[in-house]
């Protein structure tokens, strides 16, 4: 795990500032840029995996009985996925309330 | 939904070698096709990239979303320094130094990174023949600064430096035929409404390995072009149905290939987006007029 940011002081940086572990943006959460939540009806779900294609944040995983849902640690809240599923059943929520 | 066959993201590989955490803008089509490209090339992959969204976004220090060696550059400097790590690894693996291995070198910017400011080293690297494949994300301004014109804008386009009714009035700079016109092996265009075309060309570009290879990539982005992100694929895939943009690759500079039809018109897809808001029903006629010219010139290429 990297430190976060304010706590890193410059002796502690590598040459360069080259960052040596891979892909640890994930600790960075975007799930609170969020304002509207999807929420999938999982019956209706045919599980074409459309939603999982254009998410730009990659956080459509798929549930244990093989339907999809968001992974709300990381996701927006864009909508993209409710837009693009080719059954409609995805809905995006307010997350106020 | 329309136009796309429902089951095929089953083809499209699973590994995730752009992570979630980036810091995008919500609805984010450029990252999302950072992230197919990305599934597309690999892990044996080093990519350097220009400064823009994509690398603002991606790489705040200590963090980042990449799971292959990337390497930060000023703006017009990619294509210079991925030809001299694929010339300094490959004389390393001649001389036994370093393990052989197939490795793909990868350039991206976007399309001010590209069309403008790197052309000229672009070009160089394009003389010399290197081993490389370029990917251009064409969001059609330069967005990482707030949204100044490209020469990638196009006709009619409302931006910062071409603000409200004094909207662009010269064309989209035509990249593709700047690239054939270098005759390299492969350049090919895409755009993330069509995820399997697009990796379909990437994995293309990979397996040739000699010369560069260029994709051209079409990403809408919703915080520039002015419109709600829910609705950044549907956008871009009108881009495509309505001809403002065509799918197609080129061989060797001269074989044309047509990827994509459509015959949508152009105003749907000018009258989702703010940034065409100032244009008059005769501007936009104008605007078909030059996409109905444009695509009769890329049949009769294709026509050869
Ligand atoms: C030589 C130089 N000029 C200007 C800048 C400032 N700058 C950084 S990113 C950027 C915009 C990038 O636009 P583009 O390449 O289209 O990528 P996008 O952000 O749209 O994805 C600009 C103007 C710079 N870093 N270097
Ligand atoms: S709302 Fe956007 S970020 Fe969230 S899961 Fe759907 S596509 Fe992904
Ligand atoms: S797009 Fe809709 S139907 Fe397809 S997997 Fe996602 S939620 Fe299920
Ligand atoms: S400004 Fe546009 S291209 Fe840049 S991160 Fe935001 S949506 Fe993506
Ligand atoms: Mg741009």
């Amino acid at each position: 795990m990297a430190k976060p940011m304010e706590k890193i002081t410059w002796q502690e940086l590598e040459a360069g500032s080259v960052v040596t572990e891979i892909g640890n943006a994930r600790q960075y959460e975007t799930g609170s840029w969020r304002s509207e939540r999807p929420v999938v009806e999982a019956r209706q779900c045919i599980k074409c995996g459309v939603c999982w294609l254009f998410c730009p944040d990659s956080c459509i995983v798929k549930a244990p009985d093989g339907h999809f849902e968001a992974d709300l640690t990381y996701c927006k809240g864009c909508g993209i996925c409710a837009k693009e599923c080719p059954v409609g059943c995805i809905t995006m929520i307010s997350e106020e309330g | 939904m329309d136009k796309f066959s429902v089951f095929s993201s089953r083809l499209v590989d699973k590994s995730e070698n752009f992570t979630s955490g980036h810091r995008a803008c919500q609805g984010c089509a450029e990252a999302l096709a950072v992230r197919h490209v990305m599934k597309a090339l690999g892990r044996d992959t080093i990519v350097a990239m220009a400064t823009g969204c994509m690398e603002i976004i991606s790489s705040p220090l200590p963090l980042t979303s990449w799971k292959v060696p990337w390497i930060h550059n000023a703006f017009e400097n990619p294509s210079a320094v991925i030809s001299r790590c694929e010339s300094g690894m490959k004389a390393m693996m001649r001389k036994g130094k370093i393990p052989q291995k197939k490795i793909n070198f990868v350039a991206m910017g976007g399309d001010g990174a590209t069309a403008d400011i790197g052309m000229g080293p672009l070009s160089g690297a394009l003389e010399r023949g290197h081993d490389m494949v370029y990917v251009c994300y064409d969001n059609e301004a330069y967005m990482n600064t707030g949204v100044q014109r490209s020469s990638s804008t196009p006709w009619g386009a409302s931006t910062m430096t071409t603000p409200g009714a004094s909207w662009k009035r010269t064309q989209k700079k035509n990249i593709v035929e700047i690239m054939a016109a270098h005759r390299i092996p492969y350049t090919a265009t895409a755009n993330i409404a069509f995820p399997e075309d697009l990796e379909r060309k990437l994995r293309k570009a990979r397996s040739i390995r000699s010369g560069l290879r260029f994709i051209h990539l079409f990403a809408s982005c919703p915080t520039g072009w002015g419109f709600a992100p829910a609705d950044a694929i549907k956008i871009s895939r009108m881009a495509v149905l309505s001809r403002a943009f065509p799918l197609y690759e080129v061989e060797e500079g001269e074989r044309y290939t047509i990827n994509s039809g459509g015959d949508a018109p152009v105003y749907d897809y000018l009258r989702m987006q703010n940034r065409f808001r100032r244009l008059s029903d005769g501007d936009i006629a104008m605007i078909q007029e030059h996409v109905n010219r444009e695509w009769e010139r890329l049949n009769r290429k294709a026509r050869g």
